[in-house]
């Protein structure tokens, strides 16, 4: 199903995508790139179709045509493909959802080595040791015994975070994560976000955050209608807007 | 007494045609009560109908509670068996580890008890007297032990058996009326008396072939008011309705109410779970043949269930009553428990196992680690409620010789005469048992919900 090509320094490529429900069409043509260490931030009004573009990279929705192509894993159009078939696209891709999905049933630890010790099979001891490092770097390791109806909101989102990073993955997808911060978990978030970069490593963040945006997104899609309206470096998009869309968004 | 085989709703038998002459005599209409056979008395009591017969035996313990009649009739206590063993068994001495039928709360009953701890014979208690009768015929029994008057019926209409002719015991049969209803009782002496002398009341037993010399000499006997004592049970009343003596009796049969609910949870937890992922996860056609094994077996009552599951498979399959009891009740709460699971498994919300899925998991790892046991969490108050109500329904399985608390309660109670002590016994015992129950449960809930 899935096969490698060689691209080098690009983590996502989608080309002339099209995805709808049933016969509402909500992407139309969208050609998006995400580079290696790259933030790429994804904006857009309500309806402009900037979940939809998450959910099938992470392949929860199908789309009609086009090519999206993950660090050279390549998704078909057509029907979302049994959980068999994913797997080399589900460890490329990490996935933090706005309202974090946690496992209400797991501590926050168990939670983080879930995917290292079920899905890649590493050993209980080395996924622990993995899952203790990701919270400690995003400052919640304190927190590794807590049930996630334990966590405040910003706790939930970080242990969210390292869960995708579990498994190491060169894609993240981020749906929102500004939503429920205050301003200084906000900047907390952007150094994280930022750090992960760093390592290499691609993020695409959905957001109607411009701010955050700025500060710390590379570079700034908006989509109107399903397509791109406007793209290039996060600052220069949004200080000086050519597109009403992207108008739209800063007032 | 029996229902009408052309009209079901009418009886007869020798009772009914001696309770209609002696309301003739008194001048009044009979109106026949039908009602278990074992609560005769206590309808009797309550004041359900004044005179109450049907084969009822005379015993010591009769008389401090009720007005009862003269002994109209004698009863002779008979062993019934396959003709391959008529050679050989006699008597119940002859039956050590063999099971042995009867009636419950009967002088038969209590023969085979005393016969239990004497011989080692295994007792098999029965709510009626004809599928005694059929599972000696199948095997299911080595023997049956009740009156002449029922084994003759039986071997006419079932076949099959033979009847040893020695009797084990003799009884009588009486009318029994409540206490204070005594110079009615002097009445019906007075009739029965009067019937035996011309010769009416043998003229009955002959039309219902239940006539031998046995019974004139017995007639005589009475009309000289020289009644034949009953032999009296081979169990000393006083100490039968002691507590001491039934309550291990009782807590025996509380061991069989507990192993049972147990294991019929057991087998209705997996079956459910399986029924309830195959609804969830299996294809239209599997769904459909499930959903309908779950509709036919909630939209049917569990007793018709038991009474095919033992008696009308028993040409197939020809289970011991106990492993008919936990199969029978498994495959019932079954069917409730995958509705529980389904349910469940429903409320699980899409993006706890969409997240699931952008980790790697497989669908099988998804329901095992993540919506199975939330689901769990959820399915554990009403599947505390259902073993709860297991407990209760498993005294259902009486109707299949299964002798559990419920039973052995009604058992002591129609020997002791009363519900009082027994009925509050036996409520303290399931209490006992479903209490604990609930309260670990509900500690459990509280220990997710905090998760």
């Amino acid at each position: 199903m899935s096969h490698e090509i060689a691209l080098r320094g690009i983590t996502l490529r989608v080309r002339a995508l099209h995805a709808g429900h049933g016969d509402r069409a909500i992407l139309r043509g969208l050609d998006l790139d995400v580079a290696e260490g790259e933030v790429c931030a994804v904006m857009g009004v309500s309806g402009a179709g900037k979940t939809t573009v998450l959910r099938v990279v992470a392949a929860l929705q199908p789309f009609s045509s086009g090519t999206v192509e993950i660090s050279g894993v390549a998704l078909r159009p057509g029907a979302v493909p049994p959980e068999s078939q994913l797997r080399a696209l589900r460890r490329r891709v990490g996935v933090v959802f706005q309202s974090h999905a946690l496992f209400e049933h797991l501590t926050a630890i168990e939670n983080v080595m879930l995917a290292p010790v079920h899905a890649l099979g590493q050993s209980r001891a080395s996924a622990e040791a993995t899952a203790m490092r990701l919270l400690e770097s995003l400052g919640v390791s304190a927190r590794a015994n807590a049930y996630p109806r334990q966590l405040s909101g910003g706790e939930a989102q970080r242990v969210a975070i390292a869960r995708a990073l579990a498994p190491d993955p060169q894609l993240l997808l981020m749906d929102e994560p500004t939503s429920a911060l205050d301003p200084a978990r906000r900047a907390a978030l952007g150094e994280s976000v930022r750090a992960l970069a760093a390592q290499g490593r691609g993020l695409l963040i959905v957001t109607h955050d411009a701010a955050f945006a700025r500060s710390y997104a590379d570079r700034v899609v908006v989509l109107s209608h399903g397509a791109i309206a406007e793209e290039g470096p996060a600052n220069q998009v949004l200080t000086h807007p050519t597109h009403d869309a992207t108008r739209a968004l800063l007032s | 007494m029996e229902a009408d085989l052309v009209d079901p709703t009418r009886v007869r038998g020798f009772d009914v045609e001696i309770a209609t002459m002696l309301a003739q005599s008194l001048g009044r209409e009979p109106q026949f009560v039908q009602v278990a056979w074992a609560s005769i008395e206590q309808s009797v009591a309550r004041g359900d109908f004044t005179i109450g017969m049907s084969g009822l035996e005379d015993r010591p313990a009769l008389h401090e509670r009720f007005a009862v009649s003269l002994p109209y009739y004698e009863f002779r206590e008979v062993l019934a068996v396959r003709a391959a063993d008529s050679a050989r068994v006699h008597t119940l001495a002859d039956l050590r580890g063999r099971r042995v039928a009867t009636l419950g709360a009967t002088m038969a009953w209590d023969m085979v008890l005393a016969a239990k701890s004497a011989h080692g014979v295994v007792p098999v208690s029965y709510d009626d007297d004809v599928h005694p009768y059929t599972d000696l015929v199948s095997g299911r029994v080595d023997a049956v032990l009740l009156d002449h008057v029922l084994a003759e019926r039986s071997r006419r209409r079932i076949g099959g058996f033979v009847i040893q002719p020695d009797a084990l015991a003799r009884g009588h049969y009486v009318a029994v009326l409540a206490a204070g209803d005594s110079a009615l009782r002097d009445s019906v002496n007075i009739t029965l008396r009067a019937r035996m002398r011309d010769g009416s009341l043998e003229r009955v037993f002959r039309s219902w072939n239940v006539w031998d010399a046995q019974q004139a000499a017995f007639q005589q006997q009475v009309l000289r008011d020289s009644v034949p004592r009953s032999e009296t049970r081979t169990v000393d009343r006083d100490t039968a309705t002691s507590i001491t003596t039934y309550l291990p009796a009782l807590l025996r049969a509380a061991v069989i109410t507990l192993l049972l609910s147990v294991l019929a949870m057991a087998l209705a937890i997996t079956l459910g779970a399986g029924l309830a992922a195959g609804r969830v996860y299996g294809g239209r056609p599997l769904q459909m043949v499930l959903t309908a094994y779950v509709e036919i077996i909630r939209g049917t009552p569990v007793l018709l269930q038991l009474f095919v599951l033992y008696y009308g498979l028993s040409d197939v399959v020809r289970l011991p009553a106990f492993a008919a009891a936990v199969i029978g009740l498994g495959l019932n709460y079954a069917a409730y428990e995958s509705e529980i699971y389904r349910a469940a498994l429903e409320a699980i919300p899409a993006l706890q196992l969409e997240a699931a899925r952008t980790l790697g998991l497989s669908e099988g790892q998804i329901l095992r680690l993540v919506r199975g046991p939330q689901a769990l969490r959820l399915a554990l108050a009403p599947m505390t409620n259902d073993f709860v109500a297991l407990l209760k329904d498993s005294s259902l399985v009486s109707v299949i010789t299964v002798v559990e608390l419920t039973k052995q309660t009604a058992i002591y109670a129609t020997n002791a005469g009363s519900w009082a002590l027994p009925g509050a016994l036996c409520a303290l015992v399931y209490l006992a048992m479903s209490l604990p129950l609930s309260r670990m449960a509900r500690r459990l809930e509280q220990r997710w919900k905090i998760a």
